[in-house]
């Protein structure tokens, strides 16, 4: 279907909406990869299959991942007149249970997670009511979305179509409001007003530097230079992050909206995605928006009417992590190998090709239709008075709720890891909350109630990042943190400059001593000016930012430091060099399960007798501490 | 003619200079590594770091890339610069205590071998990338690049296959800082 006028983008909404809540049963199945992780082809399959076999008059679709990532797989059901029901922790056999409810024409009961009243909608004239009258029975008892602790305090903006439409699927999305930003941009909108409502809307850049959006799109308009480049960087590398996987996997056209705003703006006719090869159903999910965007017109000439044209290509990193930084991901694209250069002439001048270009990240994109559609007052509204919107995190770690988290810049850590992640397990205590990824910072637990947003973290010596986000309990040691996101820099410098190849290393071997009960208190000194020369002398922002968990758990936990240095002590018991394992003889009753279970004969003893650990053959594997249902392996 | 100043002195260059270019005319020192002037500037050694205040902040930069700017103020021996060199002369003696002009660098910044040693094989190369650069934008051709990456990169001939496009003309042997070319050439160079 081409779309060149107004008038077709309303009919594509119809026929969208028609699809989004038809006039017959719907079932929904999340798969984004956190849920085809968990199994959810299979569900699908199923459901699909049932569908078929059994002539059902509803349908079965998939969708993307709404966030809730730890109770996948994801089943929904849209009834009409009826709430939308979400199903948990679907298997194929819990898929057949929920079918046969279903098809004896009952609601199914087992597994329910939550109902949906109101469907947002925000771009498209607000709350969609799904059901008239009051709920009763079952219904009435499931709990809302807003009210599991998981989604209490969230805001879904730039994730406002995952889990709702199919992301291959165009019309849903212009369904629910999409591509009518695009419009009214190219129609009733100036370039320059449309950078000057991005900046007034006060986004900032979700890649991780927090640079004010609209700024540099005005720097990039201004440069001489043709052609220009509108560029979006899909190239996420964080460990334990995967916000832009989630968009593009399950919205991918809110990107490419955000693009064409974006070039409108700069003045641009060319884009480039560049997307990790390792991500392939994002890589897949993309193409198939360019084609179905390419076929109706709204990727091409003479855009909807209005004389416009820009075009992107897709563009597939070769899993070097440093390729997310802007130089080495322009050097990338060129064909270059992925080095950053110095960035004194500024991307916006002399960028991809030497020509004026323009990077923005995959969620800044995803904001982009929303400010255009609701005005950026509406945006600015929105969240701290430096830091406007919404900011989506990826909660991992030592915490209950696992997921994506769509929050109000703002939001305090206290609220992010007690409330959102439903805290650590019980009977540990949360320590420090990391932050920002490899290179972010760790954030102790007597500031967390540190309100979340990019001023606040820069200035407690973390950063926003791109948006990862790691609790982290008290069998955490943090040394042993710091030696793990050091290893991983160490792994993806790209080795040009000095500070960078052979600074890091060094802090590694210094680390290394430390958590081997070696070096002294002037070796942390030694540590702390590395770290200063490291982040003042590097080329890229790699280097630059790759101290801060050394230097942010230098900050905070010094003491853990100094019991390592000076007492030859790991407080969280975790560096096995300073730990030992012992065996407390009045608690253990004989049953010889770690005599069993020590892989080196280390512990011996007969039933019933309390066990000895020889302490010179032990190698601290820790599994007779895990073993041990008594409490009787002591580690210290 | 741009004006600004380095270490309060007034000093002034031409649209396209860097601050290096302009310490030099001036005959201020900043100490080079991978820097020559037959080249095109590297920026991986960072030894010429110098501190910059445009009147907005004041950062750490490299003045062999940094270009001028009317009314910035450079600093060259300020505690951070002083600190980044500090440590580039001492990761670099450390990874090759046995090339000369190292040595003088190091001593030139007061640094001793520290207890930690070079892993692995023993070559003076600092993949500086003079050889390279040299090779491409010198000669014309392009015989030598870089291989791998992080603490495993090294300079080597593409595809790690003696190079066909090399006319042994030893270039890279001049050029390079430590001598450690010289280990490398034979495995590179066209047969």
């Amino acid at each position: 279907m081409q779309i060149t006028s107004i008038d077709d983008l309303q009919k594509a909404k119809v026929g969208g909406l028609a699809q989004l809540y038809p006039p017959k049963p719907k079932i929904l199945v999340g798969m984004a990869t956190c849920g085809l992780a968990a199994g959810a082809q299979r569900v699908y399959d199923l459901l699909h299959k049932k569908a078929q076999q059994e002539h059902w008059e509803g349908v079965v679709e998939k969708t993307g991942c709404i966030g809730i990532c730890y109770q996948e797989p994801l089943v929904d059901l849209i009834i009409p007149g009826k709430p939308r029901v979400t199903y948990a922790e679907m298997s194929p056999e819990k898929a057949e249970a929920l079918w046969e409810e279903l098809a004896a024409g009952r609601v199914p009961e087992k597994q329910v997670l939550a109902r949906m009243d109101v469907d947002g909608m925000i771009l498209d004239g607000g709350p969609r009511k799904l059901y008239q009258g009051k709920l009763k029975g079952f219904l009435a008892k499931v709990p809302r979305y807003e009210d599991l602790d998981f989604f209490k305090l969230q805001r879904h903006i730039a994730m406002r179509n995952c889990g709702f439409i199919d992301p291959d699927n165009l019309l849903q999305y212009i369904a629910r409001g999409g591509y009518f930003a695009l419009y009214t941009a190219l129609t009733t909108m100036t370039p320059d007003q449309v950078i000057q409502a991005v900046t007034t809307a006060g986004l900032r850049g979700r890649g991780g530097g927090g640079f004010p959006t609209g700024v540099k799109w005005a720097s990039c308009r201004k440069a001489k230079g043709w052609p220009k480049y509108v560029l979006c960087n899909a190239d996420e590398g964080d460990p334990g992050a995967y916000m832009d996987r989630s968009l593009i996997e399950g919205d991918p056209h809110s990107i490419l909206e955000g693009m064409l705003i974006g070039a409108y703006a700069i003045g641009s006719s060319e884009g480039y995605i560049y997307v990790r090869a390792e991500y392939p159903l994002a890589v897949k999910t993309l193409q198939r928006a360019i084609l179905a965007a390419r076929e109706a017109g709204l990727l091409g000439t003479n855009i909807l009417g209005s004389g416009f044209s820009f075009d992107l290509k897709l563009n597939l990193g070769g899993g070097a992590f440093v390729c997310g930084e802007s130089t080495a991901l322009m050097a990338s694209i060129e064909g270059k190998p992925g080095e950053p250069r110095a960035k004194y002439v500024h991307t916006a001048d002399k960028g991809l090709w030497n020509r004026p270009s323009n990077l923005n990240n995959v969620e800044t994109w995803a904001n982009v239709p929303v400010i255009i559609a609701k005005g950026a007052d509406w945006y600015r509204d929105i969240g701290t008075e430096g830091s406007k919107g919404t900011k989506i995190f990826s909660l991992v770690g030592q915490v209950k709720n696992v997921g994506l988290v769509e929050v109000p810049m703002g939001v305090s850590i206290k609220q992010m890891v007690q409330d959102i992640g439903g805290g650590v397990p019980e009977d540990r205590e949360f320590k420090a909350l990391q932050i920002g990824g490899p290179s972010g910072g760790c954030i102790p637990r007597e500031q967390w109630d540190l309100p979340i947003d990019f001023d606040s973290l820069w200035d407690a010596g973390a950063m926003m990042g791109s948006g990862g986000m790691i609790v982290m309990d008290n069998s955490t040691c943090m040394v042993d943190v710091a030696k793990f996101f050091l290893d991983f820099l160490i792994d993806e410098s790209c080795g040009k400059c000095i500070p960078c190849r052979l600074g890091l290393k060094r802090m590694r071997e210094l680390l290394e001593e430390f958590s081997s009960g070696k070096g002294s208190l002037e070796d942390l000194e030694e540590l702390q000016s590395l770290s200063e020369a490291v982040k003042d002398g590097s080329l890229c922002a790699l280097g630059g930012s790759a101290p801060n968990p050394v230097l942010t758990t230098l900050r905070y936990f010094r003491e853990e430091y100094e019991a390592h240095i000076l007492h030859h002590k790991c407080p969280a018991a975790v560096c096995k060099e300073l730990i030992t394992y012992t065996i407390t003889p009045e608690l253990c009753n004989g049953c010889t399960a770690c005599v069993q279970e020590c892989p080196q004969g280390a512990i011996t003893g007969t039933k019933k007798e309390p066990h000895t650990l020889n302490s010179a053959l032990c190698i601290k594997c820790g599994a007779c501490f895990e073993v041990c249902k008594f409490g009787a392996v002591a580690v210290a | 003619m741009i004006t600004f100043s380095i270490n309060g002195q007034e000093v002034g260059g031409e649209e396209g200079w860097t601050v290096l270019d302009v310490a030099r005319w001036h005959g201020i020192e900043i100490p080079t590594l991978c820097h020559h002037e037959a080249m095109e500037p590297f920026g991986a050694c960072r030894l010429c770091a110098v501190e910059v205040d445009d009147g907005r902040r004041t950062r750490v930069v490299i003045s062999c890339m940094y270009p001028i700017r009317e009314g910035i103020k450079v600093q060259t021996e300020t505690p951070r610069v002083a600190n980044v060199r500090r440590w580039i002369a001492q990761l670099l003696l450390d990874e090759s205590p046995q090339a000369p002009n190292i040595q003088e660098l190091a001593k030139s910044f007061g640094v001793t071998p520290s207890r930690f040693k070079k892993t692995g094989v023993e070559s003076a190369c600092h993949l500086c990338g003079l050889c390279i650069r040299a090779c491409q934008e010198v000669v014309g051709v392009q015989a030598l690049t870089f291989g791998n990456r992080g603490v495993l990169k090294e300079v080597t001939s593409p595809y790690h296959r003696r190079s066909q496009d090399c006319i042994r003309c030893g270039t890279c042997l001049y050029v390079c800082p430590t001598g450690a070319m010289e280990q490398i050439f034979p495995l590179v160079s066209s047969e």
